[in-house]
């Protein structure tokens, strides 16, 4: 699948070349059932922990949702950037419009029938596929982070062979989750507003928030351009079926058979010119915007971490100035101190490595799919402009 | 007028009509080649599909062209084709046509060209050629408020003797555009030729032009008509019989023309064309004809068919124009924001990289406009116009429907008036009997004549569809075929503007480090 490499770094994924041995996941198979997906991660791995060195299990979607929260709750891995949690799969909208198809039968001739069903069947084969590549990267980013492959939970999904019976979180929980994020925003703009004594940081709180919200209104935007592209390429579609149909119908005409060729020619050329790209576009551009978007929020989520850890340390601070002034409790507020103190550094240092290592995957990325993009424009603008022009021969050899 | 002529062999008939129609031709340039050119020329079709009576002008036709021009010659191999079997109508043939194809200036001069081919009619130009391109351009807004309206420059090029100069303009309005259809269709269309319809009305885009705004829709309604316009002009000139009427040529020729009142939907006139179309519609469910000529039948499901297709075409070029203005409106928009993206990437070459994207997508934008552009005037516009051809087409069945109808109207007519005629002998008033069996034999003889012209004039109207039919279809198809090149023209240098754009842009992005 190749949508995996682009969006990870150049560092090698199952290759690890630190003291811990090999370790390397994918999605080897996925089952499309009809309101869920069956993934099959498989392992390879010379870890001792694991009983073999090769197993494969059946995951679904919300026991990757669970690892990704178990992550997230860790205070242990509060100063790591947490690999994004895959978006859910969602076939809904083309699963509608196949059955709006199949309703529609009837009103088409059989040639459109069967171009749009083609058409239809190809998006919901592309939906799939890039579902699976968001849960394989979601793993693999995993997998490459030396310490979060270590987790005992991440562990325990890749090798345990039955269900892990995590069921999705019920309306109690969902409600607490939304509250939290209600908490942690109105405390994000509490703490964007301290000045960070570390330049490093302060520098990257400024940029992270921006890039963020830029990010975000890119990549809604290059939602909306590729809908408009893609009801374009319906059209074209559309048209290219009727002129041929006109064609066909055409019995008056001396070189029949020439016209229909054509015609038949013409349109499939129109067709693939603007599918091609529409599709094209989707993967390479939309993508990498959406997987920043989500990267850059779990990124803005570390910062977050560390100015709450800052802000601890600093009332710690406070606490034991306090105590000591009244001469009360002075022990347990210097413990507290301590370990605020050691905490917020522990992510302080791991953070600042978690975010240079953000910027290098981020522009490694970044130049592989502008790059992949503008190939892939120039190989097709190529190719179409061959079609079109042996279109144009054969119509204008026929006059 | 042209009744009194069909009492009359039409020999004679003819002939008198060939000297009046030497001076009753308006045009003062009276060149030999423009004289058959004004007449709706009846010929023997010279396609496939002729009507076997045709062998019977071996007869009359020296005669006949005594006086005519002697560039048409009836011994032309086209007629060997003709008389080669067609599916014949079935009706008697009788003497040829005569003022069944009077176009309604009050001239019958048409009969003695009956017998030309179209082919011939295209060669006695002297050699001519179809050599004429009309433009609309310069629309001008005249006068003020309500009253204004837009004036437009119609030049004309050619180099066909038909006309006095090879290059000449002049400047019309939108009103003298469906004056000229007016008359062209009240002459034409019931004799069944295809007469090219006008661009439509258009209340709402006028006022806003006469209001004054001058905004980007205003000027994309304007450009729209003038090119409506300019593809209903070089439509109606292309139709050989259509170029050589009076009208026509005074349209494209004479500085000042008469203002063609009729033309306002509210006027009189306009009301009294909605109710005749109203009245014609009923006419039509009640019709039944027996259709003889399968020609006629498989052709009249065609064009339906034609019609349905077209029109489900017209509809997904719409939609599409629409689409790629939005495509391109969000195109924009993403290039807005991934120079955003651009700006606040710290990276540095990848910012670049970033605002090259921004700047490409923008280019992509204009490309996407233009080929909105490309797709509704070439191909939107186009779909538009055949869909109104389409109803001239059926109308043009319809009056041959009509003329049926008549023909067979006249023949019941006469069924009772013999009728009348065997009762009187039975009546018991011997002494009116005399008088009454006069005035019955007159009018059974005034009938027999319309039976015959009825049938004539169904005979021609057939003849001329079918020619009319095949034309159209050849036009259709090279005017199709002419858009669809067009079209991937655009597309190709589309293309290869991506090319150029993304070719730019590659080594930006390879620079990122």
């Amino acid at each position: 699948l190749h949508c995996v490499s682009v969006l990870l770094t150049p560092r090698a994924v199952n290759v690890d070349l630190q003291t811990d041995a090999m370790l390397q996941v994918d999605i080897s198979d996925a089952l499309s059932e009809r309101d869920k997906v069956k993934f099959t991660v498989h392992t390879k791995s010379t870890l001792p922990n694991f009983k073999q060195n090769e197993f494969s299990v059946v995951r679904q979607h919300e026991e990757f949702i669970w690892l990704h929260d178990s992550f997230v709750e860790n205070e242990e891995y509060a100063g790591y950037i947490i690999p994004p949690a895959p978006p859910r799969p969602d076939f809904d909208a083309s699963r509608e419009k196949l059955q709006k198809l199949g309703e529609g039968e009837g009103s088409m001739t059989k040639e459109e029938f069967t171009k749009m069903k083609q058409e239809l069947e190809a998006e919901y084969l592309a939906i799939f596929k890039k579902t699976v590549a968001m849960h394989e990267v979601f793993l693999c980013r995993v997998a490459a982070h030396p310490v979060l492959r270590k987790d005992l939970n991440f562990h325990v999904f890749l090798e345990y062979n039955q269900d892990l019976s995590v069921r999705g979180k019920n309306k109690k929980e969902k409600l607490e989750d939304f509250f939290k994020n209600v908490v942690k925003s109105a405390d994000g703009v509490l703490v964007a507003g301290v000045k960070d004594v570390d330049d490093f940081f302060e520098h990257e709180k400024t940029f992270l928030l921006e890039y963020h919200n830029r990010v975000k209104d890119a990549s809604a935007k290059s939602d909306r351009m590729i809908r408009s592209h893609k009801n374009a390429a319906d059209d074209i579609n559309r048209i290219a079926s009727s002129l041929y149909t006109l064609g066909t119908q055409d019995s008056t005409d001396l070189c029949k058979y020439e016209q229909m060729l054509s015609l038949d020619f013409t349109r499939s050329c129109l067709h693939k010119i603007e599918a091609r790209i529409a599709a094209d576009e989707d993967l390479k551009l939309a993508d990498l915007l959406k997987y920043y978007l989500r990267e850059s929020q779990a990124a803005k989520d570390l910062l977050y971490r560390r100015s709450r850890a800052l802000v601890d340390y600093e009332n710690a601070n406070k606490a034991l100035d306090k105590a000591r002034a009244k001469n009360r409790d002075v022990l347990q507020a210097e413990t507290s101190q301590q370990l605020c103190c050691h905490k917020f550094e522990k992510i302080s240092e791991s953070a600042k490595q978690e975010l240079i290592d953000f910027k290098t995957r981020r522009v490694a990325a970044f130049r592989k799919n502008l790059v992949e993009l503008a190939e892939l424009e120039l190989k097709h603008a190529k190719g179409n402009l061959q079609l079109l022009q042996g279109c144009l021969g054969i119509l204008k050899g026929n006059t | 007028m042209a009744d009194t002529a069909r009492d009359a062999p039409p020999e004679q008939t003819d002939f008198h009509e060939l000297e009046d129609g030497e001076e009753l031709f308006p045009e003062p340039a009276t060149t030999q080649e423009s004289q058959p050119a004004s007449l709706a020329a009846e010929d023997i079709s010279t396609n496939s599909n002729g009507p076997k009576q045709d062998s019977l002008f071996d007869d009359d036709p020296e005669d006949l062209f005594a006086e005519a021009t002697e560039e048409v010659s009836l011994d032309s191999p086209e007629r060997d084709v003709l008389l080669s079997d067609g599916p014949s109508p079935a009706i008697t043939p009788i003497t040829p046509p005569t003022s069944v194809i009077t176009p309604r200036i009050g001239h019958t001069h048409d009969d003695m060209f009956t017998h030309s081919s179209f082919d011939e009619i295209e060669e006695e130009e002297g050699g001519d050629s179809f050599d004429i391109h009309i433009s609309v351009s310069d629309p001008e807004k005249v006068g003020d408020g309500m009253n204004a309206y837009m004036a437009y420059k119609v030049t004309t090029k050619t180099s066909m003797s038909l006309f006095k100069r090879s290059e000449f303009a002049v400047k019309r309005r939108f009103s003298d555009f469906l004056g000229l259809h007016s008359k062209l269709a009240s002459k034409y269309l019931h004799i069944g030729y295809i007469v090219p319809p006008a661009p439509e009305k258009s209340i709402v885009g006028m006022t806003k032009v006469k209001v004054g705004k001058e905004d980007q829709s205003s000027n994309e309604f304007v450009e729209k008509r003038r090119s409506a316009l300019e593809r209903y002009l070089m439509r109606t000139v292309k139709h050989p019989i259509l170029l050589k009427d009076p009208d026509v040529l005074q349209f494209l020729e004479s500085s000042e023309l008469p203002r063609a009142v009729s033309t306002q939907a509210l006027s009189s006139a306009g009301l009294l064309r909605m109710v005749n179309k109203a009245a014609d519609a009923v006419n039509k469910m009640t019709i039944k004809m027996n259709e003889s000529d399968a020609w006629f039948e498989e052709k009249q499901q065609h064009f339906e068919n034609l019609d349905v297709q077209l029109r489900k075409l017209h509809t997904s070029v719409e939609s599409l124009v629409c689409h790629r203005k939005e495509l391109s409106v969000n195109t924009a928009q993403f290039a807005k924001s991934a120079a955003m993206l651009g700006n606040s990437e710290d990276h540095t070459a990848l910012s670049r990289a970033l605002s090259q994207l921004a700047e490409v997508e923008e280019k992509i934008d204009q490309l996407h406009q233009d080929q909105a552009n490309a797709d509704f005037y070439l191909f939107s516009e186009l779909l538009g116009d055949y869909v109104r051809l389409l109803t001239a087409v059926k109308g043009v069945f319809d009056h041959r429907m009509k003329t049926w109808q008549k023909w067979q109207d006249s023949q019941m007519l006469l069924q009772k008036k013999r009728e009348a005629e065997a009762k009187l002998q039975f009546t018991n008033k011997p002494d009116k009997l005399q008088q009454a069996k006069d005035e019955i034999k007159e009018e059974i003889e005034e009938l027999e004549g319309k039976v015959q012209q009825g049938e004539r004039d169904f005979e021609q109207i057939s003849k001329t569809i079918r020619k009319e039919v095949s034309r159209f279809e050849k036009e259709r198809v090279k005017d199709f075929k002419t858009i669809i090149i067009k079209y991937l023209e655009s597309l190709v240098q589309t293309q290869q503007q991506l090319i150029k754009y993304w070719e730019a842009f590659l080594p930006e992005a390879k620079a990122i480090s």
